[in-house]
């Protein structure tokens, strides 16, 4: 009998599980609603584009040399917006974490400051760094400074004080303690910091480029918005969409933090 | 997450890390006012304080700041009350249906962390440059997180409750009425906070990219208008907004979550 069950749960295994037909099941439907919806005439003409069209405009995007360039100089401003503000961020992330006093004069200026909206800085941004990529990266920077900043504070009391005096009992300086003791203790807070620092600078980077620019992935979409190019607008929301939710699970797989519990 | 820091620091130890904070922002900016009024940093880029705070009052009584921030306040109140409705019966139904929670849970947490904003184009193309692209980018992207914690208020309640339910024999209606909507009403509270200040952040900017609006249009224009002293005090004016609301929000939940 024993075997027998074996056998028939190894035979079951490949078998498609409830969740994934019913995955599957809202996937089509969903579809199937989309295409009824583009062909019912309910809706102006473009606004919901058939599946095909869709699909078309997604093939000539990925084969489209100006797209890769565009997403190239995106990429760039992001990078640069999550080194210049993670890095920033995670230095006073450790500043405030390190010192109660100073944590307890100003941490609260980053933490009520941290969830404004940021893209209304952008105005400023441009009188200050032009209409450039420069005025894109420094409110990715801005977006991103925050989020780091707070976690790595958090992650920075959190660290096992056991640890800390081990860093004291070998003498080690401030900087051997931040290398060797304070940065591989936090590296969890950190990524997670990064992930949503990611995230924020993705959105603060990409909305700017929506309001004023001539080059990048929000560009392209407020182009295909200006000259009503629905089919390449999903197109490009789908592409933004796969690419955003890869990076983040992407940084938060390097860290590690799936082995984390979510709290 | 609080901005608690641990309290180890005397009383006399907050006090003067307080006033040293409050002191750091006052000599910031008098240091900018001289740099700006020796030309050290060109006014044109950057007004002097003092002309900021005289901005206030001309943004005040010429801008109509006020019905603007009444404008903003009923959108962000009509997404609240969206993502409130939508998200905690989206909650309670996948908390319901496990096979729905197992197959969608994990697309809710991917949408949370989607750049959801950037559809704003496609929103105003359906709905048109008009207050319901920007409340409805508001409600789609603060939706998730009233969902998420929905899930995981009900799933999270004390089994000894559950239990207390069942010994009653409540109805299902009951069960859910009497003893898991309060129990995880905490929890739904925290997903109805993030949900809001999602929404005033997104409503926000929205309004300041559509150049549409209340407060996130009032910047646009005033910004386009090169009016450098107004564009900084509205700029002012939205973030002791937002920081108001979001101390508004915690103190709410703090009431409402009395022993943490």
């Amino acid at each position: 009998m024993a075997e027998t069950g074996r056998l028939t749960r190894a035979a079951a295994g490949p078998a498609l599980s409830p969740v994934t037909l019913l995955r599957a099941a809202i996937i089509l439907s969903a579809l199937a609603v989309w295409e009824l919806l583009s062909h019912s005439g309910w809706l102006y003409r473009d606004v919901v584009p058939s599946l095909l069209s869709i699909l078309r405009a997604l093939i000539a995007l990925l084969t489209s040399p100006s797209y890769y360039f565009n997403l190239g100089v995106t990429a760039a401003e992001i990078a640069t917006a999550l080194a210049i503000g993670g890095l920033s961020g995670v230095a006073v992330g450790i500043l405030l974490g390190a010192n109660r006093f100073l944590s307890k004069a100003f941490e609260s200026y980053i933490y009520y400051l941290g969830p404004t909206p940021k893209i209304i800085f952008f105005p400023v941004m441009i009188m200050w760094f032009g209409v450039g990529p420069e005025s894109k990266v420094a409110l990715g920077t801005l977006s991103c400074f925050f989020p780091v900043a707070l976690s790595v504070a958090a992650g920075m009391r959190g660290i096992d004080k056991v640890l800390i005096r081990v860093g004291e009992s070998f003498r080690a300086g401030p900087w051997q303690m931040v290398v060797k003791i304070y940065l591989p203790a936090m590296r969890h807070p950190i990524i997670n910091g990064i992930r949503l620092g990611l995230g924020v600078a993705l959105i603060g980077t990409l909305l700017a480029e929506t309001k004023l620019s001539n080059k990048g992935i929000g560009f392209l979409i407020i182009n295909a918005y200006s000259t009503f190019d629905m089919p390449r607008m999903y197109a490009l929301l789908i592409v933004l969409f796969v690419l955003a939710i890869g990076a983040n699970a992407l940084v938060g797989r390097l860290g590690g933090l799936d082995s984390i519990k979510r709290i | 997450m609080t901005a608690a820091a641990p309290a180890k620091l005397s009383n006399l130890g907050n006090f003067t890390a307080r006033v040293v904070g409050i002191g750091a922002l006052v000599l910031f900016l008098l240091v900018a006012e001289i740099l700006i009024q020796t030309g050290a940093i060109s006014r044109f880029i950057v007004p002097p304080p003092s002309e900021i705070i005289g901005s206030f009052y001309r943004i005040i009584t010429q801008e109509h700041v006020f019905s603007r921030f009444l404008l903003t306040a009923g959108e962000c109140l009509t997404a609240g009350v969206m993502i409130t409705v939508f998200g905690i019966a989206g909650g309670v139904l996948m908390h319901r249906f496990k096979l729905l929670q197992q197959a969608c849970e994990t697309w809710v947490a991917a949408m949370a962390s989607a750049p959801v904003v950037l559809m704003y184009p496609l929103f105003m193309v359906i709905f048109g440059r008009n207050v319901w692209t920007i409340i409805m980018m508001g409600f789609v992207a603060a939706l998730p997180p009233v969902i998420l914690k929905t899930i995981e208020g009900i799933a999270g309640t004390r089994k000894v409750l559950v239990n207390v339910g069942r010994s009653f024999n409540l109805s299902p209606a009951q069960q859910f009425w009497k003893i898991l909507f309060p129990a995880a009403l905490p929890t739904i509270f925290v997903g109805v906070r993030l949900g809001l200040i999602f929404a005033l952040i997104n409503i926000v900017g929205v309004e300041f990219l559509i150049n549409y609006g209340g407060l996130g249009q009032l910047i646009e224009d005033l910004a386009e208008r090169y009016d450098l002293g107004g564009t900084y005090a509205a700029i002012c004016f939205v973030i002791l907004v937002s920081v108001l609301f979001f101390m508004a929000l915690e103190k709410a939940e703090r009431w409402l979550r009395p022993v943490d």
